[in-house]
């Protein structure tokens, strides 16, 4: 019965994920078959030449989007962590009302915040710029950061903190070296998900940087399908060069992406 | 701080003074935790109020090229509503939005309910599987988006190939008006099942096993099992799990625009397609309208957002 439940199991995995393999077997297509009916199942006489296309034309994206994605994590963690260590553990009078406030804000429709931020950062000059998309790339994972973060601090026993109260420690201090160090796992789940929201941004990309010197792999994704619409192999080689930190996320921490989808869900 | 106070003070003699320091105390712990506080408000100012702020001003004026760079456009009240409304494709769009929205969540969560219930017994390699069933949804959209639209290529594409094996004639999955709109909903299906699952795992995994003994022991069945302790077990977690899919799933548009455009035709056009195209998708941008568009989207997405934080507060408190 759970050997049959496994075979089932494994089935159904494999449906789900057939997307992601043909992904990874039209990255290793030739050209010639790419129109071939039907298509080739497996990538039997594979190519690599899609990989080298990636390797000749897509490494500033890739870069640009690493910067992006760790700028944001940081510009997250900067706004999100004092201010879920007051939410939990200072009591600030009208929290509530604040948290209310990012529960909505993380509802708002991104296009809708992209058209605001043109016309901004328009007049500001950081239209087309790297720190002007962080800023705006940010902005997916402010109000999660510090729901999350907050749910997690509360948790910390209040005898350890008053611990350090009795040692003489102010409520910087506090912060500094007791209650960052005990939310690391949670810091961790937020951080990976800031990254990863970064990196896969398009929408802020295509409205705010369109025009930059410095574009994001989805951007760089976008304009191969745009212009050389026959070489496919190309722009899948491109989608799995750009799953790569989803993958990397899912197998070093899978424990805490299932928690932080369950935690934004069911707890506020 | 002012708990170290309070249980600091018992003596009645001390309780004048100690009413001060608590009052000072609770102050500066005010003072405190609103420093900690600063930098978030300020943020939430800066990149979320101004640009709401900005979007209202754009979506009651009439803007041109020019004078969104110089400014002095003028006021325009409600024009830019009434145009919206009065378009020809607003008709079309909000029935689009609605069916995507409709079809997508009953899916996603019927689907995701169906896989919970299948993981939620352990069997050997259950674990693995459902990280496994994670990668859709961890995918950049633009991943997602351009597999699919290469899988639907109406001459090249898998699907159509397996279509043919099973003797059905090709099908313009995103050609053709009458298929694009169910093409997207289709990828946008398979982006959302993996949150389904997760959450509504969580969901089961959280009914005691105790209730299920019980009523095994009473003789209930599997189905009797489900219509009567997980289904009204389940309901509340349902409930959340379906208000924010709703949310979320309004807001889609990088999917739909990577694949179609909105196209063919208008065929597969939402209120946030619109909006994007009304404001960034044309040579001649039409900021105002889109703006509108957009701030119509966002009184959508709000109504329900609120429903669903009044739901999760009232069972908060149950």
């Amino acid at each position: 019965m759970r050997r049959w439940k496994s075979v089932v199991g494994v089935v159904l995995t494999a449906v789900m994920l057939f997307p992601v393999y043909w992904m990874i077997n039209v990255s290793f297509t030739r050209d010639t078959d790419m129109r071939k009916s039907p298509p080739n199942w497996f990538p039997i006489d594979g190519t690599l030449d899609g990989y080298r296309a990636v390797l000749d034309q897509q490494l500033p994206y890739l870069g640009v989007s690493l910067v992006v994605g760790l700028g944001t994590v940081a510009l997250t963690l900067l706004v999100a962590a004092p201010a879920a260590y007051s939410l939990a553990k200072l009591r600030p009078r009208g929290g509530g009302a604040l948290s209310f406030v990012l529960l909505v804000a993380q509802m708002i429709p991104g296009i809708i915040m992209a058209m605001g931020f043109y016309a901004i950062f328009l007049n500001t000059g950081l239209l087309n710029t790297v720190p002007g998309l962080i800023v705006a790339d940010s902005t997916l994972a402010v109000p999660f950061a510090v729901l999350i973060l907050a749910t997690f601090m509360s948790g910390i026993p209040e005898e350890l903190l008053q611990a350090a109260r009795t040692d003489g420690a102010g409520v910087v201090r506090t912060f500094l070296s007791i209650v960052l160090p005990v939310s690391r796992n949670s810091i961790i789940t937020v951080s990976l998900f800031a990254f990863l929201w970064a990196w896969s941004d398009f929408v802020f990309a295509s409205t705010l940087d369109q025009g930059g010197d410095h574009q994001p792999i989805t951007l760089g994704i976008y304009h191969y399908i745009g212009n050389n619409n026959q070489e496919w192999n190309a722009i899948m080689a491109t989608a799995v060069i750009a799953s790569v930190p989803a993958t990397v996320l899912l197998v070093i921490a899978q424990r805490y992406v299932a928690a932080g989808v369950t935690a934004g869900a069911v707890k506020d | 701080m002012s708990d170290t106070i309070r249980t600091a003070a018992p003596a009645r003699a001390a309780r004048a003074r100690s009413g001060r320091v608590r009052s000072s105390g609770a102050r500066s712990g005010q003072w405190a935790a609103w420093a900690f506080l600063a930098p978030v408000v300020l943020y939430l100012l800066l990149f979320y109020a101004y640009p709401l702020f900005r979007n209202v001003e754009l979506s009651l004026r009439t803007y041109t090229v020019r004078s969104f760079v110089q400014g002095g456009a003028p006021f325009a009240g409600f024009g830019n509503y009434a145009k919206v409304f009065g378009d020809a494709t607003f008709g079309p769009a909000l029935w689009h939005t609605v069916v995507f929205t409709l079809v997508s969540l009953v899916f996603q969560f019927g689907i995701g309910l169906a896989l919970a219930l299948f993981f939620v017994r352990h069997f050997p390699l259950s674990a693995t599987l459902r990280a496994l069933f994670l990668v859709p949804w961890l995918l950049p959209l633009i991943v997602s988006a351009s597999t699919w639209s290469w899988m639907l290529n109406s001459d090249s594409g898998v699907v159509n190939a397996a279509l043919s094996w099973l003797g059905l004639g090709p099908v313009n999955w995103l050609t053709s008006p009458d298929w694009a709109l169910w093409s997207v909903i289709i990828a946008n299906i398979w982006i959302g099942v993996p949150f389904n699952l997760v959450v509504l795992y969580s969901g089961l995994q959280a009914i005691p096993a105790v209730v299920y003994e019980a009523a095994a022991l009473d003789g209930a069945n599997g189905r009797q099992r489900f219509w009567r302790i997980t289904f009204p077990l389940l309901r509340p977690v349902s409930a959340i799990t379906l208000l924010l899919g709703l949310v979320y799933t309004l807001k889609v548009f990088d999917i739909i625009w990577i694949m179609t455009k909105g196209g063919p035709s208008g065929a597969s056009t939402t209120f946030a397609t619109w909006s994007y195209r009304l404001g960034f998708g044309n040579l001649v941008p039409s900021f105002g309208p889109g703006a509108a568009v957009g701030n119509l989207l966002i009184v959508m997405a709000l109504a329900f957002g609120l429903v669903y934080i009044r739901v999760q507060r009232r069972q908060a408190l149950a």
